[in-house]
């Protein structure tokens, strides 16, 4: 299983330097490597067709926000190759204000995952054909899986008996929304406990 | 109309495309799928399905929430097979932590994964039965389903959201004479299966629905990232059990049915057919567990609680089970990707972890998600009354897709 994505790194470093930024085999064998945005369509292009990797389907694209980052957003996608039993998972870096390239000309089944991470994300696909939101309401403002919105979300909906129709309100708590946070204060976690602010000074 | 000799169109001759909503409160939507169609006469020239009606940001709650508290979102993703999820979630986990699952509890789960490949299978045969016009088959279908959640029930307490696989193996062990019974049902199943084949399989209302509806190529299937029986059914022999195993399923015997045409007809069959082959690894699972009875089910460690009766003596045993559920445990750095063959295809589970008890990022690849975004590129071209067999075969569950 190492050998052949041992190989496969081999592949690609060898055909698609400019795409890679870098490739790494975790200890779960498997393959990670990250690309230059710019590069993403040829990527996986060459990816699908190059018959030493014929990684044919798309099983998914997400992304992951890290806000802290310079480049906030790191759009994942994962592949899976059926003729050489192998999977791979690219990665690249987006600023929040960047567009990523579309694959769905290579893959027509990335569109819905597509939409959907611009739906939960913000992240704009270019030449994406039909770049709706998917899984929240009609109407919906703001992205919900960024790290900056809150997991009540900002409205909440009601029948309104007097008007007749559903009326959007914003979110009204009876109390605050209760993070429990048990980490272990031996283990990494950063408290500061009634008190310690006088530490300092 | 104006002289007799013009050509010009009558009011009923002009003919316009015509939009419908089918659903999203519509029994053959197989939930609440809103699908804006576009036709042209009976003929489907567009389908826009309209998902998100059951979102409940599951992947937004996980991230505030620990490992073992996510679990039961599992279930409530695909209702109708939920301790196949779970298996995904576990895996992940494990392979993140390293941990290694007692036998017993394996085959428990291989043996808990195939009873919930036949509860999705006769859910979807049954009522795909029921789409096309056949209502006795469901009635039959939902007795057997019936007795297999009783056999949920008896090993977790709970018919449907089980929360019974756990990171390092199995809630508890079964009940004593819980094996014997499902071995006892499994005898008698594929008669039952019989039974149902002979008021379809060659039933000349149902051929006339399924068969050549709904044709989906090899090219189709890698294009829309299709699997599981969508593959199959398409003559792809593309099983996970097989060709990437994991738990112990590489020590089974059983066959992978293939179809040849794609079409309807021949997923019903390979679903049929996995049925009887899923019958075949629960009996090979029962002898093997009957073989290591009273072993532990669970990696006694980090990841799971110590034994009842250690926490009545021993005090490092209750600070344990005290810190594990409620700081939860703690999981190292990294991203991991598990996937299972789930009944509908193959179901993963994506977790980046930053070595906190909470995941950083948790996105679940559900496969009805894929099948139902392929549903334009199936459905255009067939008849309108088609579109409810087609979105039958497809299998599709809204739990997984809207998350």
């Amino acid at each position: 299983m190492r050998d052949a994505l041992n190989d496969l790194v081999s592949v690609l470093e060898a055909k698609q330097a400019d795409a890679l930024v870098s490739a790494e085999i975790n200890p779960r064998d498997e393959l990670e490597v990250y690309v230059t945005p710019a590069h993403i369509v040829d990527f996986v292009d060459f990816l699908k067709t190059h018959p030493s990797c014929q990684f044919t389907t798309l099983i998914d694209i997400t992304a992951v926000d890290y806000p802290d980052r310079e480049k906030r957003f790191d759009v994942v996608y994962h592949f899976l190759s059926m003729t050489q039993n192998q999977r791979i998972r690219v990665k690249l870096s987006v600023a929040e204000d960047e567009l990523v390239d579309s694959i769905v000309s290579v893959h027509p089944s990335a569109n819905w995952p597509e939409r959907e991470v611009f739906d939960m994300y913000g992240i704009l696909f270019a030449n994406h054909p039909d770049l709706r939101r998917l899984l929240t309401d009609y109407g919906f403002k703001g992205h919900p899986l960024r790290k900056d919105f809150p997991t009540t979300g900002y409205v909440e909906l009601r029948y309104d008996e007097t008007e007749k129709r559903v009326v959007y309100e914003p979110v009204k708590l009876t109390q605050e929304y209760r993070q429990f946070d048990f980490m272990s204060p031996w283990e990494g976690a950063e408290y500061i406990l009634p008190g310690d602010e006088k530490k300092e000074a | 109309m104006e002289g007799s000799n013009n050509d010009v169109l009558t009011g009923e001759q002009k003919i316009r495309n015509f939009s419908i909503n089918f659903g999203p409160q519509h029994p053959a939507a197989h939930g609440v799928l809103r699908m804006v169609l576009e036709l042209d006469g009976e003929i489907v020239e567009r389908a826009d399905p309209h998902i998100g009606l059951l979102h409940r940001g599951t992947e937004k709650l996980m991230e505030s929430r620990t490992y073992l508290q996510n679990l039961p979102y599992l279930d409530r993703l695909d209702y109708v097979a939920p301790m196949n999820q779970e298996h995904a979630w576990c895996l992940a986990i494990e392979k993140l932590t390293g941990v290694e699952v007692p036998r017993r509890a394996s085959l428990i789960r291989v043996l808990y994964s195939e009873i919930g490949r036949i509860l999705n299978h006769i859910m979807n045969t049954c009522s795909q039965a029921m789409d096309v016009g056949a209502l006795t088959p469901n009635l039959w279908g939902f007795e057997e389903r019936e007795k297999l959640m009783v056999f949920y029930e008896r090993a977790c307490g709970a018919r449907l959201h089980a929360n019974y696989f756990r990171p390092g193996g199995v809630h508890q062990d079964l009940p004593e004479d819980l094996l014997a019974d499902i071995d006892a049902w499994a005898e008698e199943f594929p008669g039952i299966l019989d039974d149902i084949e002979e008021l379809l399989t060659e039933n000349r209302i149902f051929k006339q629905r399924n068969v050549d509806i709904a044709v989906v190529s090899q090219q189709d299937v890698t294009d829309w990232g299709m699997s599981g029986v969508m593959a199959r059914g398409s003559g792809l022999a593309w099983d996970l059990r097989r060709a990437q195993p994991y738990e112990c399923y590489d020590e089974f015997d059983f066959k992978i049915p293939v179809g040849k045409n794609g079409d309807c007809y021949d997923r019903y069959l390979c679903r049929m057919e996995e049925m009887r082959e899923s019958t075949k690894i629960i009996r090979q699972a029962i002898q093997k567990l009957d073989e290591c009875k009273g072993e532990d089910v669970l990696a006694r460690g980090k990841l799971t609680p110590p034994k009842r009766a250690d926490m009545k003596t021993s005090m490092e045993a209750l600070i344990h089970h005290f810190k594990l559920y409620t700081e939860g445990f703690h999981v190292p750095a990294g991203e991991v990707y598990a996937a299972v063959e789930a009944p509908k295809g193959e179901f993963g589970v994506f977790i980046v972890a930053d070595g906190t008890n909470k995941p950083y990022k948790a996105k679940l690849r559900a496969p009805g998600y894929s099948h139902l975004q392929a549903v334009n590129h199936i459905a255009t071209g067939h008849q309108l009354a088609d579109v409810a067999a087609i979105i039958g075969t497809i299998d599709i569950v809204f739990g997984e897709i809207d998350r």
